[in-house]
């Protein structure tokens, strides 16, 4: 059976085949056995804070309508009218207690019952009393600690044991607020012309940060001579179910909280406060970690929160092996005051997003490797073994443990269904 | 001393010689064009008004930002423009406004192409600019970069300056 990664543990050698990013047919596979199986983000609660508020979202590569129905429970309904096809809500975001079809108008509450459709009389009496004229919604729903997800496999673990582990992660990013974290509007949604599984890499990967990032740390350097005195030193953690974290100090500002000299005194305060109250809530030491460690985070398959100048989430889907639609969220505490808030924007808007002075080059790497993929049949293979000499447990946030680990969830599913056709056949 | 008078096809053309600015990439050039309190926006796509405390904006700079990313663009290791990508910016459909007034407001159509390893990418929106005199000459005091897109797909980034 084909092998696409030698994990080879006595050699200290790691690879995968570069065959992974650019055949159509692993495409195939990876919808069926990833996308279709794997608890997938499709939003965050605050995105929808009152009753009818909705927002279409495209997940694993369904057209959805994210929605907080009349009966205060969050949705996902798949955004086609049950009658004919044709897309119902066709606005972006907006709030409604019901959505109506424009084709023959079919209508629907905001919880996908159906309603009401003209000319009634050509349809028998309890024509839809098993409910299948409804817009359907997807049956699996869960969210932890405002992140909100979808499942398309009804037989799927709950999203709490598939979180496991990480979710002690996840805590640390929703613990900066008492209050709760919100999701940003204006959403960054943009493209990369580059294969899934490699931005999921390069966003827990901090290895690159100094080679890819220069021009920024260039920037802080002359906003703080200082700067050098903190290295990016940290650990890399495998997690439960393919998930991963590196964490780490670096020597960027975070809002929550630490401070850097191109912010002023008043916030300087308010952010020693800030630790103070971490440290009544959580004693010193979590809060030492909640506020001056970073956090790059992937839960398999793609959803990578990362608590670094700021806090960013971010999703993507392939619409081919060589193309990705990405959307980029921004968190913050739902307290935060302005003169904070703008800080933090500012932080996030320097490295990050289309228009930062980071994330560009970052895309520029993937498709650079995506276009120079096209020697795979005689460059087989890529490289992820830094530091798997050390052994388990000892692994840097600049090593790559966080990515093997990525690597082989992905290898047991995929293998897993290859050999679940080897058997059929 | 008198006020100097300014006519339409003055602004047109500083608007014009911006744009060329940006195509040969002088851009610490292009930084020089602002005033010392100047700004440079991108809002997020749809909602040119957001508050930027609430909202994800593509682009927020202070003068001294701006001046960071024209200078960040210029390294070999701003990597996503090395070697430079080719950009054409056209403007038209040219409204300017306010001519005798302290500041001068225009608006304008913008068609920019930005072509790099044989892709390319086609921003379209409008320019609101304010702009002051000083010293006899054409200053702006922001730039504001309203994009008519739904999304920046194919695009990816805005690694130019729009």
């Amino acid at each position: 059976m084909e092998q696409f990664i030698q994990d080879n543990v006595e050699k200290s050698e790691f690879l995968v085949n570069r065959k992974v990013f650019t055949d159509r047919e692993i495409l195939a596979r990876e919808r069926a056995e990833i996308f279709n199986k794997c608890w997938l983000f499709i939003g965050h609660d605050t995105e929808i804070p009152e009753l009818g508020d909705y927002k279409r979202k495209n997940v694993g590569g369904r057209n959805l309508i994210f929605i907080r129905s009349q009966d205060g429970e969050i949705r996902a309904l798949f955004n086609t009218c049950p009658h004919r096809g044709a897309l119902v809500a066709r606005e972006n975001e907006g709030n409604s207690r019901v959505f109506r079809c424009f084709y023959h108008a079919w209508s629907f509450k905001n919880d996908g019952e159906l309603v009401g459709m003209p000319g009634q009389d050509g349809f028998p009496e309890g024509f839809n009393d098993e409910g299948t004229k409804n817009m359907k919604a997807v049956k699996r729903v869960e969210s932890y600690r405002g992140f909100v997800f979808v499942n398309y496999d009804p037989d799927a673990i709950s999203l709490d044991e598939y979180l496991g582990n990480a979710k002690e992660y996840i805590d640390l990013v929703a613990d900066q607020s008492e209050y709760g974290l919100e999701a940003l509007g204006g959403v960054q949604e943009y493209s990369v012309r580059t294969n899934w599984k490699l931005l999921a890499e390069n966003s827990v990967d901090l290895y690159h940060g100094m080679p890819t990032h220069k021009t920024y740390f260039d920037i802080k350097q002359d906003q703080d001579p200082d700067l050098k005195k903190v290295k990016l030193e940290g650990e890399g953690v495998e997690l439960d179910n393919g998930h991963a974290v590196i964490e780490y100090v670096a020597p960027w500002g975070r809002p929550v909280a630490q401070w850097t000299p191109i912010w002023d005194e008043e916030l300087k305060n308010d952010m020693e406060k800030m630790k103070e109250r971490l440290a009544e809530r959580f004693g010193e030491e979590r809060a030492d970690r909640i506020a001056n460690y970073n956090r790059n985070m992937v839960i398999f398959p793609n959803l990578i929160i990362n608590d670094i100048m700021a806090v960013t989430a971010r999703t993507f889907y392939p619409t081919s092996p060589g193309y990705i639609e990405v959307s980029g969220y921004s968190l913050a505490p739902k307290e935060e005051k302005e003169s904070h808030r703008m800080a933090r924007n500012d932080n996030f808007l320097e490295f990050l997003g289309p228009g930062g002075f980071a994330t560009p080059d970052d895309n520029e790497a993937l498709e650079l490797c995506q276009e120079a993929y096209n020697n795979n049949t005689e460059v087989e293979w890529n490289d992820i073994s830094k530091g798997m000499w050390r052994g388990a447990g000892n692994a840097l946030a600049t090593d790559e443990v966080q990515m093997r680990n990525f690597w082989r969830q992905y290898n047991s599913r995929i293998q897993e269904s290859l050999k679940k056709e080897a058997v059929q056949e | 001393m008198t006020v100097t008078t300014v006519t339409r096809q003055d602004v047109i053309d500083f608007l014009y010689t911006e744009a060329k600015i940006l195509d040969e990439w002088r851009l610490k050039e292009w930084a020089a064009l602002f005033t010392d309190d100047g700004t440079y926006d991108i809002p997020p796509l749809g909602e040119p008004d957001a508050d930027p405390r609430k909202y994800l904006y593509f682009a927020h700079d202070t003068r001294e930002r701006l001046e960071e990313r024209a200078e960040r663009l210029l390294k070999k290791e701003a990597h996503v423009e090395y070697p430079h990508s080719t950009t054409i910016h056209n403007y038209n459909n040219i409204l300017v406004t306010n001519l005798d007034s302290d500041i001068i407001t225009v608006e304008c159509n913008f068609t920019i192409h930005r072509t790099k390893r044989e892709v390319m990418d086609t921003f379209i929106g409008k320019h609101f600019y304010e702009i002051v005199q000083q010293d006899d000459e054409f200053a702006i005091k922001n730039k504001r970069v309203v994009l008519h897109l739904d999304s920046l797909r194919p695009h990816g980034k805005i690694s130019l300056i729009l």
